[in-house]
């Protein structure tokens, strides 16, 4: 495999509705400025780019078929090379992977990823029943398909083996909130209490619509490039690309139906499941007691998906102790609960102290005031942008505004882009990206690195 | 927050046209771009023929009082949700019988809904757990108060109790507390 590098990035403004634009159009708006970035025009742009990878969630959202060559097309990329890809929520970051093997490969020297997803056009409570046809149609859809309620039922079986709170939820909420205050790009910039979430309406016991992300109008693109790549930009933009490398990827699938999840025994879980920092007799000691408690992996309270993607994205990238060694993480947010939930299964904390990870301070940001009496430090800084909570999740541009997030993060340049440095991440040099399908059936985690 | 606000609903009036300059000149031709979006509604509605397959005798069990799942030959992994094949050997499961009766592992009250199940809020929804199966079955429960939901629910001893009037759905069969 190659050295990859991403570039640039761009994202459209995340919005409840873009009437002022077709899909196409918001796409060329986050495209612009990723060029724009790069000091390229479209014309020069077109001389070196060698085809794209594109990404939307869902026909029936679009109700257009072939929709990404649309917006190849509009985009003028016609006739290079794409395709389009999708998996559900994490769409978005399986089309960045993608991207990144057309270029670790050797296929392409610079290949462009873009995304959208244009969810307005159809009312909220449509949109829920489009989204739940992203489960089983003959099984779980007609019981109540409603995709707030699955996961529900996934933390009420945490909050049931762990004692995990909706308190704790709530934690994750403000922090997303108020982090998004300091983001033009969100959706949603609130600056809230815990009771503001406790207080909200209730949705799907315990989730309450603050616990829950929106709906989107967005598109999100990303510059990926090989070394070789890299040369034909910066010569001619006339200007040098602050380095940030795709140092690994790792991509996990789990059930369609969380009623199929295995309940593995402890065995099982160490040999396939444990990650490395887990592997010391005081924390096998740890899960040994949670498996006599009755506990079982992955259930329906852990994403093995997400523990998966990320114990291949470690071993790729070299990362051992993921708190230590990755000072932020982009994570898929679209519930509070999988936020928490997430933090376990990508090795920030063990398995069980989740909610203990959120409600400390330990995944907020050094730089903002919260209002909130935080015992600990920040450990490692999750959804400093505002992740989906906040930011919104146009589902297939989602995981590539994580990408473009992360890149300006390691490029140190939140202030230019977001006119605010508020949210950039004190010497950041590695990043994560996690990008999560319904119910944690496809995850990915794409590890990123600043190189001088 | 939106409690002040009035919900969002389609069903506007049919319009047959808007306003647009009667001249045209370079400088009105320039403001074109900053017209407002023109939105119209457009409606889309299908039947889909929709196959069981391999799992159809499940559903016809549930239409004769009897709760079928699926067995592996070789290994006895139970799947409380129909599956044809099993997902660790490979092998065809088989059809076995089992009492309609579990204990709740997971659940939540849905205040809100797909649009399809919006009138039925609140509802309960469970993941059941068998007896001697290894996995689970999203279910409907009733008979608790949806205001009173707490993880104390989780491990509740609950029955089964089939629709007399099926719907060929696994909502064909729905649960109750046993005590």
């Amino acid at each position: 495999m190659r050295p990859v590098y991403a570039v640039s990035g761009g994202v459209s403004k995340f919005a409840k509705a873009r009437p002022d634009k077709t899909f196409p159009a918001l796409v060329k708006e986050a495209y612009d400025y990723a060029i724009d970035d790069l000091g390229l025009t479209h014309r020069q742009f077109l001389e070196i780019v060698d085809g794209s990878v594109a990404s939307y969630f869902s026909d029936h959202f679009a109700r257009q078929l072939m929709a990404a060559i649309m917006a190849q097309d509009y985009l003028g990329l016609c006739p290079k090379p794409s395709h389009r890809v999708e998996g559900g929520g994490a769409t978005g970051g399986i089309c960045f992977q993608e991207a990144w093997k057309a270029v670790a490969s050797g296929y392409m020297d610079v290949c462009l990823a873009y995304g959208f997803e244009t969810m307005s056009h159809v009312a909220t409570w449509k949109g829920n029943e489009f989204i739940a046809l992203a489960s089983d149609v003959s099984f779980d859809y007609p019981v109540g398909g409603f995709y707030s309620g699955y996961y529900a039922m996934m933390v009420t079986r945490h909050m049931k083996e762990f004692g995990t709170t909706p308190e704790q939820m709530a934690h994750v909420s403000v922090k997303n909130h108020m982090n998004a205050y300091h983001n033009p790009y969100a959706q949603k910039r609130q600056k809230l209490t815990i009771a503001d979430v406790r207080n909200a309406p209730m949705v799907a016991w315990p989730l309450t619509r603050l616990d829950i992300c929106v709906m989107s109008d967005g598109a999100a693109a990303t510059i990926l490039c090989s070394e070789d790549g890299l040369a034909k930009l910066e010569k001619a933009g006339g200007r040098r690309i602050p380095r940030v490398r795709v140092t690994g990827i790792g991509r996990g699938t789990d059930a369609m139906r969380m009623a199929d999840r295995p309940h593995q025994s402890y065995d099982d879980f160490l040999k396939y499941n444990l990650l490395p920092i887990e592997d010391t007799a005081e924390t096998r000691t740890y899960y040994q007691n949670l498996w006599a408690r009755g506990f079982r992996y992955p259930g329906v309270h852990s994403f093995r998906a997400g523990r998966m993607a990320s114990k291949e994205a470690y071993k790729n990238a070299g990362v051992t102790d993921p708190a230590g060694e990755i000072d932020f993480v982009e994570l898929h947010d679209a519930y509070t609960s999988s936020e928490i939930q997430t933090y376990e299964d990508m090795g920030l904390c063990r398995y069980g102290e989740g909610g203990f990870f959120a409600s400390t301070g330990q995944a907020f940001m050094p730089t903002v005031d919260y209002g909130l009496d935080l015992p600990e430090e920040p450990v490692c800084p999750v959804n400093p942008s505002g992740g989906l909570i906040a930011c919104g999740h146009p589902v297939g541009a989602t995981g590539l505004m994580q990408a473009v997030f992360a890149i300006w993060q390691l490029q140190h340049t939140i202030d230019k882009h977001f006119g605010d440095a508020t949210l950039q991440v004190p010497d950041a040099q590695r990043g994560a990206i996690h990008s999560h399908a319904g119910t944690g059936t496809y995850v990915t985690v794409s590890i990123l690195e600043k190189e001088d | 927050m939106a409690r002040h606000k009035m919900e969002e609903t389609f069903g506007g009036y049919v319009l047959h046209n808007v306003p647009f300059p009667t001249e045209l000149d370079e400088e009105v031709l320039a403001r074109l771009k900053e017209m407002a979006p023109i939105l119209i509604e457009q409606p889309y509605s299908i039947t889909y023929l929709h196959s069981y397959g391999q799992d159809s005798p499940w559903f016809a069990g549930l239409t004769n009082g009897c709760l079928l799942a699926n067995r592996d030959p070789e290994t006895g992994y139970t799947y409380a949700t129909p599956r044809g094949h099993d997902m660790y050997t490979g092998n065809e499961t088989d059809w076995i019988e089992i009492p309609a009766e579990g204990v709740v592992h997971a659940f939540t009250v849905c205040h809100f809904g797909s649009e399809e199940f919006l009138p039925e809020t609140p509802y309960v929804l469970v993941q059941v757990e068998f007896p001697g199966v290894d996995t689970l079955f999203l279910a409907r429960l009733v008979g608790v108060d949806p205001a009173e939901a707490g993880t104390d629910w989780i491990g509740m001893k609950i029955k089964g109790r089939f629709r007399r009037l099926s719907k060929f759905k696994p909502t064909d069969l729905y649960f109750y507390p046993a005590d």
